[in-house]
């Protein structure tokens, strides 16, 4: 049975106003309205990982896939957000490892699926094995109204977007509107979140103030294996769950190794986000959801 | 060889010497600050030392080489970083202006322990 509800249902049980961190709705779903979409968000799959922060390592991914296809409400589109898989200094080892990814999120029934890279996939080779399975590591994409923007700022091993993609993205922002819907989807914060565990895009402020003008953005990244909501001025950041082990809290820990794995609770801090777009803002409603159901 | 001549060659090898740069370099030289050199290499995935003390309002100059792979040096509480480049040694001058514990780390992803190549400052009074 489909627990449907309307969007103005919805928004008075989730918060109205602003952004809506509605948790775990499990047989909840949205009815679509003629102004919404529905995507979802995957995020640091780390595929290829090893060691005791997740004993289940080779099968969590595809528990996610599994999880997505299960959703009562089919999104448009699925996007990973990076670090598809797991960092190897062996090069052979780095496409097996994207080959693996790839076969595996094949099984997804939504068949619309965007990627970019995380530093684990692109920051050894500049993006070069990435790019011979996925394609272009930034680009843009419409959907519905909405202009989708993809940055890299993983190829460079700096953390850097680079002069070059800033002119393109700055080029790219010229054709909008200021009042244009548009959502930003990069792998590590645009912002400084916390550069002591490198938490951090060197240049991200140069993309920020290229956004600053347009007044209905929101960003989607990873990175850093938990939920985190930040504003800068009026643009809302929203960093997703990881998919292979959770990270602690800016600064709550001496280092930002993986928290371990607690067999009372596996799967915990793992998870994906459902995101519910209005088209006309661009105005977005997060619902969190685990890989497996407690 | 009389002492006017003497005198004329040495003006000349002067003259020499400050063209191929030489004289500049020692004049830098010698205007640097007579200031602790703490010498900081790094080889994949640590520093070494893994831990540096200071005296808080002590200027140093920190000293960088890189055994194999291009390093980063980031110490975010005092805004401050340097690339680490095979080959070559970067400097940079530090004058810590608080007490603490601090975390520097590698900015440049380099390899499958670069999450874990950092180290600590500690300053002191």
């Amino acid at each position: 049975m489909t627990n449907a509800i309307d969007r103005r249902q919805f928004l008075k049980l989730a918060g109205l106003g602003g952004v809506v961190f509605a948790s775990g709705l499990p047989g909840v779903t949205l009815a679509a309205g003629q102004d919404d979409f529905y995507f979802v968000q995957l995020s640091d799959t780390h595929w290829g990982f090893e060691g005791p922060p997740n004993p289940d390592a080779k099968v969590t991914l595809k528990k996610a896939v599994a999880a997505v296809n299960g959703l009562d409400r089919q999104p448009d589109f699925i996007v990973f957000t990076g670090d598809l898989t797991h960092t190897t200094d062996n090069p052979v080892e780095r496409r097996k490892r994207l080959s693996e990814f790839k076969q595996i999120v094949s099984e997804l029934k939504v068949k619309t699926v965007r990627f970019m890279p995380g530093e684990h996939d692109a920051s050894l080779d500049n993006g070069k094995a990435f790019q011979e399975f996925f394609g272009a590591t930034h680009y843009t994409f419409d959907h519905k109204g909405v202009h989708f923007i993809v940055l890299d700022n993983v190829s460079d091993p700096r953390a850097s977007i680079g002069d070059d993609q800033l002119a393109w993205l700055a080029s790219d922002l010229k054709q909008q509107k200021t009042d244009a819907p548009i959502v930003v989807f990069t792998h590590r914060p645009l912002f400084d979140l916390y550069p002591q565990w490198d938490w951090a895009t060197r240049d991200g402020a140069k993309a920020v103030e290229l956004l600053m003008p347009y007044t209905n953005v929101t960003v989607f990244y990873g990175h850093i294996h938990q939920e985190h909501h930040h504003m800068t001025g009026h643009i809302a950041h929203h960093a997703a769950k990881g998919l292979m082990f959770p990270l602690p809290e800016a600064g709550k820990a001496p280092t930002r190794a993986p928290l371990p794995w607690n067999p009372a609770e596996p799967y915990k801090g793992l998870g994906f986000r459902g995101v519910d777009t209005d088209a006309r803002t661009a105005e977005c409603k997060l619902i969190e959801f685990p890989v497996v159901k407690a | 060889m009389t002492s006017n001549r003497k005198a004329f060659l040495t003006v000349m090898m002067s003259a020499v010497l400050a063209l191929s740069g030489f004289a500049v370099y020692v004049a830098a030289q010698s205007a640097e600050p007579k200031e602790k050199v703490i010498r900081i290499s790094a080889k994949k995935f640590n520093y070494t030392p893994g831990e540096v003390q200071l005296k808080k309002g002590v200027p140093v100059i920190l000293e960088f080489k890189t055994m194999d792979v291009v390093m980063g040096f980031n110490l975010p509480d005092f805004n401050v970083r340097a690339d680490m480049v095979p080959g070559k040694t970067t400097r940079l001058r530090l004058v810590p202006d608080k007490t603490g514990t601090f975390v520097f780390l590698c900015d440049v992803f380099c390899g499958t322990g670069h999450e874990e190549m950092n180290g600590k400052l500690v300053v002191s009074d």
